[in-house]
């Protein structure tokens, strides 16, 4: 995770929900490039159609509550979003995202200076968010280190892939 | 150290001081998914190099999203999550015996007061009434649960809820917990959990303690648990299919935060649009003209809530204008319900009634909402879109407000349909 991630930001409020994110009528499939055709429908028709590949969604509080449908943060990611910048997020969109590869950071400062249409920078491996429109920084909270060890070995799947090794050992 | 129930379960499975904050490996004592959350916990399960999953008898697929199927791809994520479950010896029920997920695995006793449960659905916090520390997660979560048996977990803080006062006959579980998000909202217990006390928990029923645990999910919460008592270990031990071990917080505990609640002056709530925790006495909202009425999920569709429901429908017919859709939360619930004449009279009030499934609850069939429709729900989530059409509206309210909304066609106070008398026999 060392590639910077850049785009145009998309801002929420608080507590968007996974319901808005993928709309459960469309769970009769898992796949990303299906669930990425309709995300954020119910809450901004537009976003699918206007937005660009890198594009950054910046929330409130509370993002991602509701559903554990993993379709969420696949969605997102499939759409083309490069990173979610939320003041926090829901716990359970806070494990799927980690574990489908969506980078999401957690900042309040960041949050409380982005406007829609702002160019924003992010470095995933400082957790340094820059706001290239307004020439602002602001700085992400880091992950607990086991979190930072799980994203480290490329997420829970080749975390287990391991642990399942070292059972058989 | 003394330990919050959350705490004490976390490290009878973990073997680790678990104090808040820390993350812990645990064993995970039973671990399911459905027919939207099962195939790609399947696929990742696959991904992660595992042939088997660690115990057949502790894992199990749910078809009850959306069955019976209601299309054919939902028909294939079925089939595909079946034809696994058999290759592996897991629990699978099939439509006709199975239920909603999160009642039909407590009757099952697949969740039993002191274990560690996950389930790749939100709603999983139910079988906190069984003073379980269960928990929903996404699919890749619980593929790692499949693969290795256990998981990892951030120990919450715990918001202490006392329920005090003798709440009046017409003041079911679903006015405490739409009380209780009216106060914390929607993320007031994020990365939290709640532990249920106080004199009026005693007396409530396991149908109401487990639709108050159903929804601490909305107020942001991974665990709304029961202290293990008389009702809730009759209740495990009728059902139980493995030994197990109740789990007790320790006197003089640390609660990040106490919660009281007289339920002695509670009115009849509703939640809403479009928020859980936007509550308001129904008496407010009668004003607002309906056009369905659901009553059913894994919040309310259990034999006391169909039982309200039918009290209310008794001798009374829905309203002309209405449309009320009811759905028996597992087979065990609408046999009772049968024998007790409780169909019959659905029916003959003007209801339509359904085979379990979560049906209309998120949108999948068995009611989908028309753009301006109004639906007053029994289920947990009122979100934007939830039941159908982006602009369709869900007001949540227990069972005795949707009844009563059903016979005069907008949201209403059971209290302006029943008699005194009715009233006063609503429980026992």
């Amino acid at each position: 995770m060392s590639e910077k991630l850049r785009g145009r930001a998309w801002v929420y409020g608080n507590d968007v929900d996974t319901d808005v994110i993928i709309p459960a009528r469309y769970l009769v499939t898992s796949d990303p490039e299906e669930l990425g055709r309709h995300c954020m429908e119910d809450l901004d028709s537009e976003f699918i159609k206007k937005m660009k590949p890198g594009d950054v969604v910046v929330g409130g509080e509370n993002f991602g509550c509701g559903s554990s449908r993993e379709h969420a943060p696949l969605a997102l990611k499939s759409a083309g979003v490069s990173c979610v910048i939320a003041a926090s997020f829901a716990r359970i969109f806070f494990r799927n995202a980690i574990n489908v590869g969506l980078p999401i950071f957690e900042s309040s400062e960041a949050v409380n200076g982005i406007s829609a249409g702002d160019e924003v920078e992010v470095d995933p491996s400082t957790g340094i968010i820059r706001n290239l429109s307004k020439g602002e920084t602001y700085r992400a909270t880091s992950y607990p280190p086991f979190l930072q060890h799980l994203i480290e070995v490329g997420g829970l799947v080749p975390y287990v892939r391991e642990r399942l090794k070292e059972k058989e050992v | 150290m003394k330990r919050t129930l959350a705490s004490a379960i976390i490290a009878s499975h973990s073997g680790e001081s678990a104090k808040e904050g820390d993350i812990c490996n645990v064993k995970v004592d039973f671990a399911f998914a459905n027919d939207i959350t099962a195939p790609p916990a399947i696929k990742a399960l696959k991904e992660m190099g595992a042939s088997r999953v660690f115990d057949p008898k502790r894992c199990a697929v749910l078809p009850d999203h959306f069955t019976p199927n209601k299309d054919i791809a939902s028909a294939q994520q079925v089939k595909l999550s079946r034809v696994f479950a058999k290759e592996q010896g897991m629990l699978y029920w099939e439509v006709g015996r199975v239920g909603v997920e999160h009642a039909f695995l407590p009757e099952q006793g697949q969740i039993l007061p002191g274990e560690i449960v996950l389930g790749a659905d939100s709603h999983t916090c139910t079988g906190g009434a069984l003073g379980a520390f269960a928990t929903g997660m996404g699919s890749t979560d619980l593929a790692a649960a499949w693969a290795l048996g256990e998981t990892w977990l951030r120990v919450p803080p715990t918001i202490k809820v006392n329920f005090e006062g003798t709440p009046p006959p017409w003041i079911v579980g679903k006015d405490l917990i739409l009380a209780l998000l009216g106060i914390v909202g929607t993320q007031g217990a994020r990365y939290q959990a709640f532990e249920f006390h106080g004199a009026a928990v005693k007396a409530l029923t396991m149908d109401d303690r487990f639709t108050i645990s159903n929804m601490a999910v909305e107020g942001g919460a991974k665990a709304g648990i029961f202290v293990p008592d008389e009702t809730m270990l009759k209740y495990a031990k009728e059902r139980a299919v493995r030994p197990f071990n109740p789990v007790y917080p320790d006197e003089g505990a640390n609660y990040a935060r106490k919660v009281d609640i007289d339920t002695s002056v509670l009115k009849p709530l509703v939640a809403a649009p479009s928020s859980p925790a936007n509550a308001r006495p129904a008496e407010e909202c009668s004003d607002v003209k309906i056009d369905q009425v659901f009553i059913g999920s894994c919040t309310n569709g259990r034999l006391t809530d169909i039982e309200m429901a039918a009290k209310v429908l008794k001798g009374r017919s829905v309203h002309d204008d209405v449309r009320l859709i009811v759905i028996p939360a597992s087979y065990e619930v609408y046999n009772a319900a049968l024998e007790r004449g409780h169909i019959a009279t659905f029916v003959k009030a003007g209801a339509v009634v359904c085979t379990p499934s979560c049906g209309p609850c998120l949108g999948g069939h068995l009611g989908i909402l028309a753009e301006g429709e109004v639906c007053v729900s029994t289920s947990n989530r009122n979100f934007v879109g939830r039941m159908g059409h982006p602009k369709s509206a869900l007001y949540l309210a227990g069972p005795l407000v949707a009844a009563a909304s059903a016979v005069t066609g907008r949201v209403t106070d059971p209290r302006e349909v029943l008699s005194s008398d009715e009233l006063q026999s609503l429980k026992g």
